[in-house]
Formats: C-alpha cells, structure tokens, sequence
C-alpha cells in the first residue's frame, strides 16, 4: 500500500505551482511539507494539514477585505480602493436595515442607515455598488444572512442586466442562518422558515450558480459574541452539519451541493489555540461527511475557509498596537492553512475604518505573503507536539459538544440545532463563556495592553475617525425616494403577490420569484414583508 | 436599598455581548436588573423604565446609531415626566461623549471600560439623581 507521503507526491506532482525560489533567505532548500512518510499530509485525508497538496505553492489565500458603509457609491468607491491597492476578493458588508431586511425609510432604520456597511434597497443600489467592476473576474462575497436570497436575487439582477450570466458569477453568500439566533442576533424569520430559504438558495445555486459558495458556515460571530475556541469549532461545525442535513432531505445527493459549502472562522490572539481549531476544523469536517453523510468527492471532504482577524481583541485605547495585534492573528490563520483572509484595521474599535486604516490592514497581509516566506511549506507548525495535541484536544472537545447537539435534536443535527436555539442553549452557552472571560480579565488574570497595563499613551489625541453623517442617511432615502416614483408599480405589486403565495408552498423554490421581483426594482423590504405574512417573526426571549 | 438598572437594546443592533456582561456585573454588585431583549424603539425603553420604577437606564450601543438614537430615549422620558438617569456603553468616539451629554445622556462608558466602572458609573448615576 502507498504511503501517505506517496499519495501527497502524487497529488503534488499533479498541481500547478507558483515559480519562485522556495528556499530561505540565506538559500537553504525548502521542502513543499515536513513530516514522517506515513503521517499525515495536506491534501490527503483526513486533510488536517489542509485541503491541498501544493498549499501556498500553488494559490495564496484571497486577501479579501470586508467593507461597506455609506451609500452604493460611497462603498463603491472603497471597493475600487482595495482593488487599486491588490485587494483580490471583494467582501460587502450591509447595514442594519439591509441585514434585517427593512428598507431606508422604515422606521426602525432611523439612525441606522449605511452606518454599519453599506445600505440597499433595490437593484439601483446595488448596479451603483458595483458599477465598473469585473463581477466575472474578482469574486465577491456578501455578509447577509436574513435576506440572503433576496440580495443574492438583486446581485444576479444586476449582473445579468450588466452582461455577466449567473453560471459565470463567483463568489460567496454567508446565508448562515443558524448563527444568527445563536449569536449574531440579525434574525427576522423563526428558524424552520428561514431554513427553507436557506435551502431554496442552496438548491438554486447548485443547479445554476455552479462558481458560488451557497453557504459560508460562520463560527465568526459566536466567538465574538463570547464563546471559546472550542464551542466556535464545535458550533460552526455543527451548523454545517445541519445544511448538509438539511439539502438531503430536500433530495439533493450530498456531492451535488457539499463542495459549495464554506467556512469561515475567527482568529483570536491565543496563537497555537487558532492554529489547532483549523486543523482540527479540517479534520473533523472531512470525517464526519464521509463516515456519516456518506459524501464521496474529495471536494465535499475538504474544509476550505475564510479568516477575519478577531474584532473583540481590539482596543480604543492606543489604536496603532491593534495592528500588532491583527499580524499576530492574521499569521495564525495563515499557518492554519487558509483560503483566504481579511485584516481588521486598527480604528475598528471605535468606527468604521478610513481608507488608511484599511490599507495599512491589507499592508499586513502583504508583508506575510511577500516578506516572511512563511507560504513556502505547508502546515509548518504539524508535528509539533504541542500543536498536535491541541488539534486532538479540540477535536476531543468539539466531539463532547456534537453529542450533546445530537441529543437536543434526537439524532438529528439538524433538529439538535433548531431545538437548541429555541431552548437559548447555544446563547446561554456562548454568555456564560463570554462572562467568564471577562471575570479573568476584571481579575487581572489576563492582561490587555493598554487597557489593563502599560496605560502611558492612553490621553493622546484620538487618530482620525470615518465619520458617517446623517446625509448619508438622508440622501439614502432620496434614492429610494427616486425609484418608488419611477418603476411600475403594477409589475412590483404582481411580483409581490406571486412571492407572497409561492412562500405559503414550502415545494417551491423561491429564487425565480425573487429575481423577477429584483428584475421589477422590488425593495428588500417590501420582499421581506411579503414572505413575513406567510413565515412570521423571530423573537428571542430575552436571557441574562 | 437596591438599585433597579435597565439594561436596554435600542435600533437594529443585534451585538448583546456587552449588555449581557453588563446585565450579569451589575447583578452580582447586588443590583436587580432587567434586560429588554433586543430591537426596542425609544418610546418602548422609555415606557418599560417608569412602569418598572428604575433608577437608571444602561443603553448598550455598538452600531454607531447612538448620536441619532440615544438623545430620543431622554427625550422620551423628559416628555414622559421623568428624569431616570440614562448611560451609554459601546463602540462610542470620544468626540462623541461631550456631544451626548449636552443632549442629557449622563454618562458615557467607551470600549475597554473595566466592569468595576461600569458598576460604579451607574451606581454614581443613581446618586446623582
């Protein structure tokens, strides 16, 4: 039988590489990976050491920056800046209307609107949001959740109005749902119904969009929302259980739709903590799709994710060592193996970032992928006998959290899931772990610099601050203003009706009803509310 | 006497992992708090704080709506015949602090503020009032 060396060699071989000098500065020879002939090896199952044979070697991850605030032309604008400066993956973030699915004009918008990430109301907003930008070569990926079939609608709209077809569209809709009730708290439909839309855009996808990540399973948000390291893993992994539990039973063969699934993971400041939970992620996710949801094709079995540098470990206080902070991260999911990263900028701690602020971020992942030479060989850090360890204890703990989720749902992930958001067990879970940091660091038994110790620096004047207006919010609401008075009324009002009475059949798969409403300049809002009278409304009860 | 605080969510802003500290802080420093869950309006804060007798109000803000949304909860109260003490947390620019006081906030708590001054500001807010 072969070795596991040999299967890697083969995979290897087969793999176009980057041309370069892989070797040190001073010009020592560096092998593609490190490790015993029958260890473990990336690219070969149970990919723990990562997806791919050549790594590094043969992509670097996507340095793609999250950002949005204002109007479609102001983010617009920054998404140029990003590109202009080697940006190479574009990552959109809404603000609080558009992630709960309300128009500019409603009420509860006041205050609210392009504050967070850019707002959208309609196909205008986002053609402008896009205007002369390549959707067929840069891959855009879009953090929405609620009404991600909805945007996703209005961004095949837009493409197609603009020539692109949908088969040629790239890139990645969050459409987590599940993370929201545990954590994110951007919920607006109670979970059954929502995941009916989760699994009309992962069908949809699958049978047209074959370039597009369906799903970006998030364990992001639970662990800024306070969880640790484990429960991020287990939670996110559970999660991404549950869609796949989901699609199956929708008839879909686990192949036809697995290798559309990504993930998405946070990078904290505890640096070989991070490093494990990747691998372990990657390890966990390629034995459980095969031993248990019988998946066949190496692509269902092989974990790819996105990294976002940990927000919660920034302070306001001496803004500029937050960029030490954010290397320190970004390396971790580097070594960790992954497929593509964004970089908090150093003011996120008390705005939104200027262009400075976020060019410095990219800077930094630059400097990692150009300067240090640490892509040249894959999971440097495997072997390691600490690290090695920890990826078996975050494997071991990840496993106690599964078998509890699987008893809440009585074998079913997928009900485990469901049934724990509604029992608050993910939330109290997530609070209580978050309440016990915050007893170490009120204690004094974890340090944060600049805010518990090495205070000197903290009365300087504050570093310039993107200043979002109420103008913004004003001249929002003149662009909606615009369309409601020019489009058909009559084509938006039949749109309406044809959605609202498809969403009271679950058969039907509500993508081509949501594009045509697109198509007839149909507002999030007004599509939100119309599927709102058949599905109904979230509310959490509110826990300490 | 034991203070009563609420803690309150106010807009769109779904972030509750500082209301949630805060709320179980404020707790164990013997105060009874209530929390509002997240998504209220001014007028609905506003209404739950006189039927619930508080003595202080915690706004919880992280979306950069403060400056639109936290000067309407005092307005709220004023109009309601109340003067309940208001306090905000979050992700608030220091520029913004003299700014929320002139609209009658009483005290601002920025990111990084250490949970003995939470318990503190809103106990000295309780006084003062």
């Amino acid at each position: 039988m072969a070795t596991t060396r040999e299967i890697w060699h083969k995979a290897f071989s087969q793999s176009s590489v980057r041309s370069g000098a892989y070797e040190t500065m001073s010009g020592i020879p560096l092998e593609p990976v490190y490790g015993p002939d029958d260890g473990e090896f990336p690219g070969v199952y149970p990919y723990t050491r990562g997806p791919y044979a050549s790594m590094y070697r043969s992509k670097l991850w996507t340095m793609r920056m999250f950002a949005g605030f204002g109007t479609a032309d102001d983010t617009n604008k920054r998404f140029k800046d990003i590109i202009n400066s080697g940006g190479d993956g574009l990552s959109t973030a809404f603000d609080m209307p558009t992630l709960l699915g309300l128009d500019s004009d409603d009420t509860m918008s006041l205050g609210e609107v392009g504050r967070c990430g850019v707002a959208i109301d309609t196909v205008e907003d986002m053609d402008d949001l896009y205007r002369d930008i390549d959707l067929g070569k840069i891959t855009t990926s879009m953090t929405i959740n609620s009404p991600a079939a909805v945007l996703l609608s209005m961004f095949i709209a837009q493409a197609e109005r603009n020539g692109t077809p949908r088969a040629r569209l790239g890139g990645t809709l969050q459409n987590d749902i599940l993370k929201e009730y545990q954590a994110q708290k951007e919920f607006v439909f109670p979970p059954r119904q929502a995941m009916r839309l989760v699994r009309d855009t992962i069908a949809f996808t699958a049978a047209e969009m074959p370039k597009w990540h369906s799903v970006s399973i998030s364990g992001y948000h639970i662990r800024e929302a306070g969880s640790t390291a484990a429960e991020e893993l287990a939670f996110t992994l559970a999660n991404g259980f549950a869609y796949v539990e989901l699609a199956a039973q929708s008839g879909l063969s686990v192949d036809a739709f697995a290798p559309r699934l990504s993930f998405f993971f946070n990078a904290h400041i505890d640096f070989f903590e991070e490093i494990a939970k990747y691998r372990a992620a990657r390890r966990i996710w390629a034995r459980w799709l095969k031993e248990r949801y019988g998946a066949t094709s190496e692509r269902s079995l092989q974990l790819r994710f996105h990294t976002q540098t940990a927000g919660v470990s920034l302070t306001a206080q001496q803004p500029e060592v937050n960029i030490v902070r954010t290397t320190i991260e970004a390396l971790a999911g580097v070594l960790g193996g992954t497929q593509s990263l964004h970089t908090n900028s150093m003011d996120e701690a008390m705005a939104l970032p200027t262009e400075r602020a976020a060019r410095i971020a990219l800077r930094t992942q630059q400097v990692i992928a150009n300067e240090t030479n640490v892509i040249a060989v894959a999971d440097p850090l495997g072997g390691s006998w600490y690290v090695e360890e920890l990826t078996n204890e975050m494997e071991r703990r990840a496993e106690e959290i599964f078998a509890d989720i699987e008893a809440l749902g009585q074998g079913s992930m997928l009900d485990g899931c469901i049934n724990g958001i509604e029992e608050n067990w993910f939330q109290s879970r997530i609070a209580d772990s978050a309440y016990e940091l915050e007893r170490k660091f009120n204690s004094g038994e974890r340090i944060i610099v600049g805010v518990s110790h090495f205070l000197e620096g903290n009365e300087e004047e504050e570093i310039d601050l993107l200043r979002i207006t109420n103008e913004d919010e004003q001249k929002q609401r003149r662009r909606l203003d615009a369309v409601r008075a020019s489009r058909n009324s009559a084509a938006v009002a039949e749109s309406l009706a044809v959605l609202e009475t498809q969403a009271a059949d679950p058969e039907i798969n509500l993508m081509p009803a949501l594009i045509n409403a697109s198509n007839a300049q149909t507002t999030v809002g007004e599509m939100m509310k119309s599927m709102g009278t058949v599905f109904g409304r979230h509310i959490e009860v509110p826990t300490i | 006497m034991t203070l009563r605080v609420l803690v309150a969510k106010i807009g769109l802003d779904g972030h509750d992992r500082g209301i949630k500290i805060v709320a179980r802080l404020l707790r164990d420093a013997g105060m009874e708090v209530i929390y509002t869950g997240l998504f209220q309006t001014p007028d609905t804060v506003a209404s739950a704080a006189i039927d619930e007798d508080v003595d202080v109000i915690g706004l919880s803000m992280l979306s950069g709506a403060h400056m639109t949304l936290a000067p309407l909860v005092v307005e709220a109260l004023r109009s309601r015949g109340s003067s309940i003490p208001v306090v905000v947390g979050g992700i608030v620019p220091r520029q913004d602090i003299p700014l929320l006081k002139a609209a009658g906030i009483s005290e601002v708590l920025g990111p990084g503020a250490p949970g003995t001054s939470v318990v503190d500001t809103i106990r000295a807010a309780a006084i003062v009032h």
